[in-house]
């Protein structure tokens, strides 16, 4: 690869990183009118971080409700209503455009060598478009009948018939939705078109494999979603009878339209962050990828094979015995790519050369957690063991170690791995580590428990529970404490160091990558000449 | 599992269970043990110079091949479980379940009615499940069954209780408000206690008034109480003659509650409101008839 020795200082030797380069426009419309592709991701890091708060707020809120039996803080509607918004909030604004959005947007064309993603401006929109969506979501709170007690699933009938604003809040989703489209349209043909001379398939980084993989499921997927979020507003509207019995719909139809769309997004969530690991791991150990061709054509065979296992999130609806078993078989064979992920990162460690610091850690605790969730996916892959655990906090426990185990914790990965990239200086380290051990210990606590609950036949979305529940709400409530006081280290830890963090090398960790070979932060055009690949992506000889 | 089994099929899907949980919990120590080890082992100051090992296809064809065998197994275990679950047995005893905002009703053959499901032991016994509102589930942790109650659709569900208790029966469907007190029980007794309670109940539910079943078998006591209290909707002790303060077409006005006011407030429950409670009865127009309508409301009248 090109050895750009003046960048190693990370000194800018022609020009101004893309934080400082001056541009068209002058002050706020300088980042509101931007087309660069690092300065949308900053837009978007900004705005899903402000939302991901939100989300935490109200989750700390729904387990503070559930330390005690009966009424703690609010009153049934507020908690139905505030864990519809928990749901639609990290789902829609945080975990579905999280890595894609912000790490895909800034290091996509970075790590192929390309200047911008191949439609700067429909980048842009993307945004707005996600801007508008959280505007229309933050306003069904407040107009009409009051904020969505649907759970974000939005199942009819009782979604068609609730009196509070789930219109709008649905509305909200389906622009989203749009903004997912369109990104991962941009991004197919980024990778498709911008790729530099002689980064053929098999030499690109993982994560743009990922990421590809992902795009696809985006821009198949979500329009079906989309269609069915607007027959739940026809619905409402006028009464057309789709999917409420009354009217002669039928609401087993809404939940195969509703999981077509969020199965797959699961892979959408997920895909990306297991990209990001796999960028982190060989640079830590020091040695190439473990398995390239394994792990790059497993992200495909996860978003295919998981674009068919929709019907494992319906298996007591009353769907035919045929059909459950069928989705129960495509289901277990999910696991398959996903386990070989897992082994391949495992046995890049073996005869790497470790170094141990936070974006490390935080890979390492995805894989603890991210095999949780993906190994209590198996128990509910069986079909007789989903009977029990069906519905209850066995399945939040589930999801929540993929989802925030998994896909949030690759967040965080990438954010210490790129930090320095991406703002020019470091953070500290050791608060960084600490912040990780305690976060490590409160997850556990919290979410642990909820599989055992599960287990003893907790149902979920219970405002209230029996006697025999107490003392493993208490256990999880003070989880939440742990965990939540951990993300208040880190990412203070991380806003201190965007002013008084040392200035970062161009390459702090050793990285072989493309974004690597450029100062930190990256010049507005990333790079000066674009670069002539010759080699794979993790070339440690 | 964690709760006690008291079903014959619950032996069975703990044993899926348990199958399933081995085979994660050897593989998370697998993983785990590894992952620590290597990082112990090969970290930067024991082991400076890293060898590049681009792959191993023997590896690679291992850690796919043992895996599928695996997961076929639990695919395979899981299936035989609940391929018995929805095989219902010729002999089942039918009990008809009805699911509404937010309260479970229970009807024998004989057409007698319970709130709570009263079944004798070591019999079968069918669920016929149907819904007045939305989704709901049903849920008997202890039998390890659970199947959705869907509007417009009917579901079964069958189990044997092989011990005598109670056990709680739960809706795992989210339906609303008050999803959560959506509550009841199980009873698992001897042939012969059955055989009695069912006898009590019969002759207790032939002797009462006709408007009070009707009550009871609609789920209207789920949302109004008898005794004063406040639930979802308004008490119905002393409601006949009670004068209250009701929103009509969005305007509030005072109204008596009188046979008249009764009857529209069955029939179309949303065109008064009274002030201070949601606007969520569903209608029964249609499912009760206007004799079953004054069968209520002369019994509204004794609540005094």
């Amino acid at each position: 690869m090109n050895d750009m020795t003046a960048a190693a200082h990370g000194s800018h030797p022609s020009g101004l990183s893309y934080l400082e380069e001056p541009g068209r426009y002058g002050g706020i419309r300088s980042w509101l009118l931007t087309t660069d592709h690092k300065r949308i991701a900053l837009l978007y890091l900004t705005s899903v971080l402000t939302f991901y708060a939100v989300g935490i707020a109200l989750g700390v809120l729904m387990r503070l409700e559930l330390l005690t039996p009966g009424e703690t803080i609010v009153k049934p509607q507020t908690y139905n209503a505030i864990f519809t918004l928990h749901g639609v909030i990290m789902i829609f604004l945080f975990v579905i455009p999280g890595v894609p959005a912000i790490f895909g947007n800034f290091f996509l064309p970075l790590l192929i060598g390309a200047k911008d993603v191949a439609f700067p401006r429909i980048n842009l929109f993307s945004w707005y478009l996600y801007i508008a969506g959280a505007f229309f979501a933050v306003t069904s709170l407040f107009t009409g009948g009051g904020p969505p007690d649907t759970g974000w699933t939005f199942y009819a009938p009782y979604s068609i018939r609730t009196g509070t604003n789930v219109s709008l809040a649905v509305f909200a989703a389906f622009v989203l939705g749009f903004s997912s489209i369109l990104t991962g349209l941009n991004f197919v043909t980024t990778i498709h078109r911008l790729r530099a001379p002689g980064m053929t398939w098999t030499r690109m980084p993982l994560f743009v494999w990922a990421t590809y993989a992902t795009a696809w499921v985006q821009v198949l997927a979500t329009p079906i979603i989309g269609i069915t979020l607007l027959l739940v507003i026809l619905e409402r509207f006028f009464g057309v009878g789709i999917f409420d019995p009354e009217k002669g719909g039928d609401p087993i139809l809404f939940q195969h339209l509703f999981w077509i769309y969020s199965h797959p997004a699961v892979y959408i969530m997920i895909l990306p962050g297991m990209g990001v690991i796999t960028e982190i791991i060989p640079v830590f150990a020091r040695r190439t990828i473990f398995g390239y061709k394994a792990i790059a054509y497993s992200s495909v065979a996860i978003a295919a094979l998981g674009s068919l296992v929709w019907g494992h999130h319906m298996f007591v609806s009353g769907q035919s015995y045929t059909a459950n078993v069928i989705f129960s078989f495509i289901t277990f064979l999910v696991a398959i790519p996903s386990a070989i992920k897992v082994f391949n990162w495992v046995a890049t460690l073996y005869k790497g050369s470790i170094l141990i610091a936070p974006p490390f850690l935080f890979a390492l605790s995805f894989i603890f957690l991210f095999s949780i969730g993906g190994l209590t996916g198996l128990m509910q892959g069986a079909l007789s063991v989903n009977v029990h655990i069906h519905d209850t906090y066995f399945v939040v426990g589930h999801f929540h170690y993929v989802m925030f185990g998994g896909t949030a914790y690759a967040f965080f990965a990438g954010l210490h791995y790129w930090y320095p990239k991406m703002f020019g200086r470091m953070y500290s380290q050791r608060t960084a580590t600490l912040a990780c051990t305690i976060m490590f210990i409160g997850f556990n606590m919290l979410y642990f428990t909820m599989l055992v609950l599960g287990l003893q036949g907790m149902p979920r979305r219970y405002y209230d529970y029996l006697p025999q529940f107490h003392t493993g709400h208490v256990i999880a409530t003070v989880g939440s404490w742990i965990l939540v006081s951990g993300l208040i280290v880190m990412f203070a830890n991380l806003l201190i160091a965007l002013r008084k963090g040392e200035r970062a090398a161009a390459d702090p960790w050793g990285g072989k990558t493309l974004e690597w070979q450029v100062p930190s932060p990256p010049p507005h055009e990333n790079f000066e000449e674009i670069p002539v690949i010759d080699r794979g992506a993790y070339d440690y000889d | 599992m964690f709760s006690g089994a008291a079903s014959t099929i619950a032996t069975k899907v703990d044993s899926a269970f348990l199958f399933i949980l081995v085979i994660c919990v050897l593989m998370l120590l697998l993983i785990t043990f590894l992952m620590v080890f290597f990082v112990i082992k090969y970290r930067r100051d024991k082991n400076p110079i890293p060898t590049n090992i681009e792959g191993n296809f023997l590896l690679e064809v291992v850690w796919t091949v043992v895996p599928t065998i695996l997961v076929i197994a639990m695919f395979y275990y899981g299936w035989i479980g609940y391929r018995e679950m929805e095989t219902i047995p010729e002999d089942a005893m039918p009990v008809k379940v009805t699911a509404q905002m937010w309260s479970w009703s229970f009807e024998y053959e004989n057409g007698t009615r319970s709130d709570e499901l009263v079944v004798p032991i070591n019999q079968p016994v069918k669920l016929e499940l149907f819904s007045r509102d939305v989704l709901h589930s049903l849920f008997v942790p202890a039998f390890r069954i659970k199947k959705d109650v869907v509007p417009g659709i009917r579901t079964t569900l069958w189990f044997t209780g092989d011990e005598e208790g109670t056990y709680d029966l739960l809706c795992t469907e989210y339906c609303g408000l008050r999803h959560s007190d959506m509550l009841s029980r199980v009873v698992v007794m001897s042939q012969d206690a059955f055989a009695s309670w069912m006898a009590g109940k019969t002759a207790h539910e032939a002797a009462e008034p006709a408007g009070r079943q009707l009550l009871e078998s609609q789920g209207c006591l789920g949302c109004h109480s008898l005794d004063g209290s406040r639930i979802v909707g308004p008490t119905l002790k002393g409601i006949f003659g009670r004068k209250g303060r009701v929103l009509t077409d969005g305007a509030e006005r005072d109204v008596v509650a009188d046979e008249d006011y009764l009857r529209r407030s069955i029939v179309k429950p949303n065109a008064d409101v009274v002030v201070g409670y949601p606007p969520i009865m569903p209608s029964q127009e249609g499912i009760l008839s206007d004799e079953q309508i004054d069968a209520i409301i002369e019994y509204l009248k004794t609540l005094q």
